[in-house]
């Protein structure tokens, strides 16, 4: 009995400095949000701000998707906000379909290469040995084409198609994220506490979905959004080379291609959909450094 | 002989030396997650020419900051917010960069903790050598590179006149810190800063570094600021010592008197650490052992790292395994726990081989044999709340679930000293060190095992919170009848919890035995050299063993060499 | 010197291997195609006659193997084959394309490496500061936006509100140097300026890694000036990074010249090989993406192969 009264003792004595917070994970999440600097906020209202756009598209556009209710590209005028395209069809209905269409591709797509990538990559760091070799090199080769050109080449074979193209960018992408994924797993699976569930006799099942992934959570949130973006930009631009998303359905990167003549008369109509396009990436940017600053707990100056 | 010269007589011959660093209620803030909060909290601290002065803390205590602060300097993320800094008439708070750009180097050197990374991979030691006297303008070149060989020499450096031109990642570790020491010499300063020297070190290295770093500072009567969280280093290097915990000043008092008579609790406490003896077990009637290390040969690849390795451990018994890095007793415990399959040879638990990989071993097997981790921040998984990291053993291999499993949870936290209410629904980010030690504990007992290897299970806790594990560890053998492998580099631990010792060398087993024997000589030369390079308390021990030393090399005697000559 | 020379000439190897891993990916993709490629190309209405002289015309009635073999000697003479579309030889449509688009590389290298490293080091040295936060927000701006975004921009104000410089820069083997980089000015343009945002970025990152390292601390206690830490001590160990850097860059350069060649009209590869897709003429489109993977494969080994020459730790072995 005295030999545990003194270990306790000692116990409070240096343990003392423990720091016991457990706030709610909201008030958590709204007092960093408060915190947070301005680049961060404005990023999250633009983020928040396309969600709902792209929701409520049938509610908040004046017309139909492809409905042609003028002539061709008809000046900014009371019924035509921003005027018409090169169809004669509203320019500010097919901005907010294009929202919808081409942000949810690309979340789609993005999402397809978190799950093979992010797979892949866990698995790999795992099991290693010949799994991790033959992904890893498999991955090696598939980088060493520029994703672009890979992604034009599949496209000639395969044809366009929004299937095809979100099959074809997210395999290409997913080597990005089984990279990520794997690097990130490696420092988690090398710690005591996975050789402890291994020597435990634990399957691999539960090493990745309950010793790795909640680890490597952080790094591979931050990567989806920074993934979103470099997809979101890759599909707008096969788009906008008129080899993405096909008419006619609505898409920012083709409408900016279709009324391009606009600009030689210094119309900026068409920089709209580039523009909407532009805010977006720079939102979630934004967003992800903020996080990425926070959840490594990073200072630039160490 | 320079190395007679005691700690006492130069602490004496000095003592009346005028004041060369004043520091006056020093506060050190530091940033972390957008705020800043103190590390340093309103120290004094005096030092006088040609001092030498010990600063001890655990980690975290803000010893090295202040260190730092000596020169002027904070690290980035730090800033000095208070108090006065004095060196030799020059207030530092004050001073331009250039004042103390014109100091550092020239009058105050820096000795960092790892000399490996701190000198710059693109050029020679020599070159780095002679960049402060010529760059502060005190000598030539040529000058400057001679009195680096002359240095070198005196640091006891092989090949002193040849070890200049090579590059750092060419020179062994313990070379490379003496060679650091030279480099903070170069100037002739009046302030040597030593901020852990020799924690990266092996013991038989850290001896030679630790002699040649006092002879050089007595050699030219420089003051040094020692800082390292090591008590029987300090011991040795230091005329004075100011124990530091939490950025405020514990106590402080000339080296003899802190040891012999301290008058703070937690200075007591630390002091009293390696006084915790373990019981003694009667020697084992069993005729099977538990657990049989049986002619294992062991490799990485090609590289064999394990060469015919036996002994055996029996119940209700602690077998340590010492040794020093890269002597193959972590390795050792990979063969045991199926990590790395031998070559050759095997290991029998309860008389019956058990397979070489742990993928093929049974969950039984398993079961039976539970470890305990070093570092136990890596040990469990941080996103897992102590009730489940405790409870997946319950459920996995006893198949408890719902309230039982709550229950022996429970049982286990009071088992391990902890209070259930309090801690079954935290995360380890909400533990302290020692704490987080006792959750693995928890978990490994979870198991119900009769086996434990515990991996340096201390090293990486404070002293205070080490002696608690070991209690708690000793205490659960005796309740449970449970065999221990400690495997361990530090020797005062493996006289306070071992019943056998086995000394372990370039992946082969030296010498095994009882405790007793094994701490009476005669010992085997490396076992020798290994215990006698453990640093003790005494003030006298590093004169006395060097001494013991020279004689015997007198004598024509064989005194093994330090793996770092 | 023999670790060194045994490094590089397995990083050589290696990107051998890959360059032949590549061009068989590039070749035989188009057996991943269910069905029949000519059937496919053709479309449902070609008679039967027509798909079997189209199958002659590609060689689809040969082995894969032969056809690869064949196909790969053909190059290694720099016979390409013949354009489906056009019945032209390959080597022809590609000859002064490759020129023009290495032409408006090579400007745009030349105007964004210098000044992506000088505001990127100067971002790291001066870390924080409001000129570094600045720097961050608009270089994170920058890299987000699409090329033909800050390419319309361009035109927009250099183009049509100020004609400065023309929006289509059509040249040809007989445009002057000085007439060839005018027209050529505000591709280039764009192109630095989604190059120099991401290269900036990376710089600072690098740099600031690099002055973390306890030889920097070291070099500071030492009373060294600031000047001596960052030539003697920082620049012998920043090789690695800033070669990394620009190797990067420049590979992302190659890519990006093709959004911009569309934009611009600009008579390049990526003009080329986005026709060809359109087209479906496979051939272009294989030998095209042959010419740029080889180039960024090319890029990467040259990265790494100084890499591994400027690693002082290599340089002088133990």
């Amino acid at each position: 009995m005295t030999e545990r009264t003194e270990t306790d003792s000692s116990l409070s004595a240096s343990e003392a400095f423990v720091p016991a917070v457990r706030a709610g994970i909201w008030s958590v999440v709204g007092r960093e949000l408060w915190k947070a600097p301005f680049s961060a906020k404005f990023g999250l209202l633009v983020v928040v701000a396309y969600v709902v756009v792209a929701v409520f598209a049938p509610v908040l556009a004046p017309f139909g998707e492809s409905e042609i209710v003028g002539s061709e590209y008809e000046p900014w005028s009371e019924d035509f906000l921003l005027g018409t395209d090169n169809l004669g069809r509203d320019m500010l209905t097919r901005l907010i379909y294009g929202a919808r269409n081409t942000i949810g591709i690309a979340f789609v797509t993005t999402c397809l290469a978190f799950l093979i990538g992010g797979f892949g990559g866990i698995l790999a760091a795992i099991l290693g040995g010949w799994t991790d070799q033959l992904l890893s090199r498999l991955v090696d080769v598939l980088m060493a084409i520029p994703q672009l050109i890979f992604a034009l080449l599949l496209l000639t074979i395969v044809g366009t198609s929004v299937p095809a193209l979100v099959g074809i960018i997210a395999v290409l992408d997913s080597t990005r994220v089984y990279r990520l994924a794997r690097a990130v797993s490696m420092n988690v699976v090398v710690m005591d506490f996975v050789e402890a569930s291994r020597l435990r006799g634990e399957g691999i099942v539960w090493i990745a979905t309950r010793e790795v992934l909640p680890n490597i959570l952080p790094p591979l949130a931050a990567e989806f959004g920074l993934r979103f973006c470099f997809v979101f930009l890759l599909i707008s631009a096969l788009s906008f080379l008129g080899l993405g998303i096909q008419p006619p359905t609505a898409d920012w990167g083709s409408m900016v291609r279709d009324n391009a003549t606009l600009i030689t008369y210094s119309d900026i109509t068409p920089l709209l959909p580039a523009a909407a396009i532009a805010l977006l990436t720079v939102g979630v940017n934004f967003v992800v450094d903020w996080f990425l600053h926070k959840s490594s707990g990073l200072r630039d100056d160490h | 002989m320079t190395t007679e010269t005691g700690t006492t007589e130069r602490g004496a011959a000095n003592g009346g030396g005028d004041v060369l660093l004043e520091m006056r209620g020093l506060r050190i803030e530091g940033q972390s997650d957008e705020q800043w909060s103190d590390i340093v909290k309103g120290l004094d601290l005096t030092l006088r020419r040609g001092e030498v002065l010990g600063l001890i803390g655990e980690s975290g205590a803000g010893k090295s900051t202040m260190g730092l602060a000596a020169m002027g300097y904070a690290r980035p993320g730090c800033r000095i917010s208070g108090g006065s800094i004095l060196f030799d008439g020059m207030d530092l708070m004050t001073a331009s960069e250039d004042q103390k750009r014109s100091l550092r180097g020239a009058r105050i050197a820096y000795v960092a903790q790892s000399a490996a990374a701190s000198f710059n991979p693109a050029h020679k030691l020599i070159e780095q050598y002679a960049e402060m006297p010529v760059r502060h303008g005190l000598k030539s070149r040529t000058e400057a590179n001679a009195d680096a060989v002359e240095l070198f020499g005196r640091l006891r450096l092989p090949d002193p006149e040849g070890i200049g031109f090579r590059y750092p990642h060419q020179v062994s570790g313990g070379q490379l810190q003496r060679a650091m020491t030279a480099m903070a010499m170069s100037c002739r300063p009046d302030l040597i800063i030593f901020d852990e020297p020799t924690t990266a070190l092996d013991v038989t290295t850290q001896i030679e570094v630790l002699a040649t770093i006092r002879d050089i500072v007595d050699q030219f009567n420089t003051a040094a600021i020692y800082i390292t969280h090591d008590l029987a280093v300090v011991a040795q290097m230091a005329d004075r010592i100011m124990v530091l915990r939490y950025g405020e000043l514990v106590e402080e008092a000339e080296t003899r008197r802190m040891l012999s008579a301290p008058t703070q609790d937690y200075t007591k406490s630390l002091w009293a650490v390696r006084s915790f003896q373990k019981q003694a077990v009667m020697a084992p009637e069993e005729a099977t052992p538990l657990v049989k290390v049986d002619h294992v040969t062991a490799a990485y690849g090609d590289t064999p790292v394990l060469h015919d390795i036996s002994f055996e451990i029996h119940r209700g018994r602690t077998v340590a395994v010492v040794g020093e890095s890269g002597s193959g007793k972590s390795t050792t415990a990979r063969v045991i726990t199926g990590l790395l399959p031998p070559v050759s040879g095997q290991v029998l638990f309860d008389g019956k081989p058990l397979p070489g990989d742990y993928r093929q071993r049974s969950k039984d097997q398993l079961r039976h044999a539970q470890m305990i981790y070093q570092m136990p921040d890596t040990a469990i998984n941080p996103r897992q709340r102590v009730r489940d990291i405790i409870g997946r053993p319950l459920s996995f291999y006893l198949g408890l679930n719902g309230r039982e499993r709550e229950q022996r949870v429970r049982g286990l936290l009071e088992m391990i000293e902890l209070d259930p209410d309090a801690f079954i629904d935290r995360f380890p980010g909400e533990l302290s060190g020692g704490q987080k030690q006792r959750i693995c504990i928890a978990r490994a007992l979870a198991a119900e095992p009769a086996f434990i290897i515990c991996d340096e299970v201390t090293s990486a806790l404070d002293q205070l919170v080490a002696e608690g594990i070991l209690k708690l560890l000793d205490r659960i053998q005796r309740e449970l009848n449970l065999a221990y492998m400690f495997i361990t580099h530090d020797i005062a631990t493996v006289r306070a919890v071992s019943d056998e010792v086995i000394v372990m060398y370039q992946g082969r087993i030296v010498e095994q035995g009882p405790k007793d024997e094994m701490f009476t000589p005669p010992h085997h030369d490396y076992t020798d050299l290994l215990l006698s390079s453990v640093p003790e308390m005494d003030p006298d021990w590093l004169d006395t063993l060097l001494a013991e030393r020279a004689a015997r090399k007198e004598r024509g005697e064989s005194v093994m060499a330090s793996g770092d000559q | 010197m023999y670790k060194i020379v045994k490094m590089v000439a397995q990083r050589l190897a290696l990107g051998l291997v890959t360059l032949f891993v590549v061009s068989l990916i590039i070749f035989l993709g188009v057996e991943l195609l269910p069905g029949d490629l000519a059937q496919e190309i053709l479309g449902r209405s070609a008679t039967e006659e027509t798909v079997a002289a189209f199958r002659r015309d590609l060689g689809l009635d040969l082995p894969p193997h032969t056809r690869y073999i064949e196909w790969l000697a053909g190059i290694v003479q720099g016979d390409f084959g013949r354009s489906l579309a056009s019945q032209r030889e390959i080597s022809e449509l590609i000859g002064v394309r490759l020129q023009n688009t290495l032409f408006l590389a090579a400007l745009a290298a030349i105007i964004s490496v210098p000044l992506a490293l000088f505001l990127g080091v100067m971002a790291a040295l001066y870390r924080n500061s409001v000129y570094d936060r600045a720097v961050n927000v608009v270089s994170l701006s920058a890299v987000s936006f699409p090329e033909f975004f800050i390419a319309y921009i361009l035109i927009l104000y250099l183009a049509v509100k100020f004609p400065w410089f023309p929006s289509l820069a059509n040249v040809d083997p007989t445009t002057p140097l000085m007439e060839r980089a005018y027209r050529s000015f505000l591709p280039a343009l764009t192109l630095t300026l989604v190059v120099v945002a991401q290269m900036m970025r990376m710089t600072r990152a690098a740099i600031i890694n690099l002055l973390a390292s306890p030889y920097i601390e070291m070099a500071n206690l030492k009373g060294l000036s600031r000047s001596r830490v960052i030539l003697y001590h920082a620049l012998p160990n920043a090789w690695a990074p800033i070669i990394n850097v620009i190797v990067l860059s420049l590979a992302y350069l190659i890519v990006g010249v093709v959004v911009v060649e569309v934009v611009f009209i600009y008579p390049g590869l990526g003009q080329l090989i986005v026709d060809s897709v359109r087209t479906r003429d496979i051939p272009v489109v294989q030998a095209c993406s042959l010419i740029f993977a080889a180039t960024y494969i090319l890029l990467n080994l040259t990265a790494d192969v100084l890499t591994i020459l400027t690693n002082p730790r290599l340089l002088h072995p133990k």
